[in-house]
């Protein structure tokens, strides 16, 4: 029973990692760049959640709402302030060492304003969660919330992408920006709306990943962004459902390889997959192949 | 008045000058073939009328409104397509979603039916495909689905780069019959081709490009018959 246990917390934080994955994946198929920043979009999250309800004792869906809405905005202006005047620059490192910066910019920003002290944020979820066979299984409940809300965030992406004409309109962005352009596609719009998109998915990820782990700093996104990018990069950089995949399974191999080989090496494995992965398989789980243009 | 105008345009690519006052016409109604050697910068003008390049200088009238600096986008609604070189299909979509998103612009459901209908019924192989994932059509296929596509946003001139690129001569003679249908049901064309032959028999007019300036226009009937493109485009 203690391994299922293991196991559906695994699962519960690969969830969170998907969420976060998702934001990486879908702004790199898209705008083709990496957003190291996205991490530290979680942790701008967590601080609007622990502001409006710890300091204001307003209520946790409020502060979710909220949450969503500035981290939104913030990812829109990050994109037209930092990245798109770079878009056309020479060589995409220039937009990766902005992202960086940027990166660095929040979190000192954030030092500024909420100081180097860790922050206790208070759970957002009051269900205890479930007990099963007899008392021998115990669930808490954030742990379901995070996978139900992981699921729920597929299907809603899955069906927006599929079955909306701004979601189809990524597709082909995703493919080929001068083509989408040719079918009237604004193509800078697009790319807004995916960063839109994948900061909102930021600050439900920061909401639950405080739930899980309650503490807070300036820090706090820094770790989990790099190891959701890792998840992205195990499932296919680009692929949604690799992402989602991608970050269950690094969720369920951090937290048994904390339990069954050692808590301080769990990061070490964390990482050497990523290493594993880029030898061996560069795409990914559901990566696809990179086509030589002829 | 033209329905597209384009004056003295210039193009430059860093350093290399690609276009140099390139002026041309095209009349509403009429197919009109820009022809030339690789090089001679025929995509490039394309691709500058369409918004995917900026022109140095020189103007686009299209209806009678300046768009030479209007993004590309914009000109779909305005009616005009572009069935790009090498086709540029979404490889990873499916020939219907291909072709839904040709009417991206459009609003009225019914009315994208009846164009869908209208495609099928011009390319009957893409309704039996239209599931099956674009990348893996033939060339034929994906060149009918680029035209079907630009069909879809219901254009007033459609712009035809290279379609004969890399077909069949049966297939190239398909597509050039269903160029010059789509002409005939009252969409202008101007049609960018390395095979002048082809070009010049479906053209009423044309253009000859050569190393980025209009070197010679005229009646496709007539320059069919000049002697100096006979022997340096028609291999005679």
């Amino acid at each position: 029973m203690s391994f299922l246990n293991y196991l559906i917390n695994g699962l519960s934080l690969g969830s969170i990692y998907a969420i976060i994955a998702l934001g990486y994946t879908m702004v790199y198929g898209i705008a083709k760049m990496l957003n190291f920043a996205h991490g530290d979009f979680i942790m701008v999250g967590s601080y609007i959640i622990f502001t409006i309800v710890s300091t204001l004792g307003l209520p946790p869906g409020v502060g979710l709402l909220v949450a969503i809405i500035l981290c939104t905005l913030l990812g829109i202006t990050t994109e037209k302030v930092a990245y798109k005047p770079l878009r056309h620059a020479g060589s995409p490192l220039a937009v990766l060492i902005t992202a960086i910066g940027v990166s660095y910019l929040l979190e000192n920003v954030a030092l500024l304003i909420f100081g180097a002290d860790t922050k206790a944020f208070s759970s957002m979820i009051s269900w205890s969660g479930v007990s099963l066979a007899g008392g021998r299984l115990k669930i808490q409940g954030f742990t379901l919330v995070s996978i139900i809300v992981g699921i729920l965030i597929l299907i809603f992406l899955q069906l927006f992408i599929n079955k909306t004409k701004s979601g189809q309109a990524m597709l082909a962005v995703a493919e080929d920006k001068g083509a989408a352009s040719l079918m009237g596609i604004n193509v800078n719009k697009t790319i807004t709306l995916t960063f839109a998109i994948g900061s909102a998915l930021a600050a439900v990820a920061g909401a639950l990943m405080c739930t899980a782990y309650p503490s807070l700093t300036p820090y706090t996104g820094a770790m989990p962004g790099i190891k959701a990018f890792v998840a992205a990069v195990l499932g296919g950089i680009g692929s949604i459902p690799g992402a989602m995949i991608g970050g269950l399974v690094l969720g369920v191999i951090e937290i048994l390889g904390k339990t069954y080989i050692s808590s301080q090496l769990s990061d070490a494995i964390v990482f050497g997959i990523l290493i594993i992965v880029l030898l061996v398989k560069p795409t990914g789980i559901l990566g696809k192949k990179i086509q030589e243009k002829v | 008045m033209a329905l597209l105008e384009v004056k003295d345009l210039n193009v430059h690519y860093g350093m290399i000058h690609a276009l140099k006052d390139v002026s041309f016409h095209v009349e509403k109604g009429e197919i009109v073939a820009l022809i030339g050697a690789n090089g001679a910068g025929k995509t490039t003008t394309l691709h500058t009328v369409t918004g995917l390049i900026e022109a140095s200088a020189g103007s686009i009238i299209y209806k009678d409104q300046d768009v030479t600096k209007l993004p590309g986008h914009k000109l779909v609604p305005l009616g005009m397509a572009h069935v790009p070189e090498g086709r540029r299909v979404f490889a990873d979509m499916t020939v219907l979603q291909n072709l839904k998103l040709g009417a991206y612009t459009r609003k009225n459901k019914a009315e994208i039916e009846e164009s869908l209908e209208n495609v099928y019924k011009r390319f009957p192989r893409l309704k039996e495909r239209k599931n099956q994932v674009a990348g893996t059509l033939s060339g034929g296929e994906q060149q009918m689905l680029a035209m079907g596509r630009a069909l879809m946003s219901k254009p007033e001139i459609i712009l035809m780069d290279e379609p004969s690129m890399g077909l069949s001569p049966i297939l190239v003679n398909e597509i050039f019959d269903i160029i010059k249908e789509v002409n005939k049901s009252g969409t202008t064309v101007l049609l960018v081709e390395q095979n002048a032959r082809k070009a010049l028999s479906i053209a009423d007019r044309a253009y000859v490009l050569e190393t980025g300036r209009v070197v010679l226009d005229g009646d496709a009937k007539e320059l069919m018959n000049n002697e100096q493109i006979r022997k340096a485009y028609l291999g005679e």
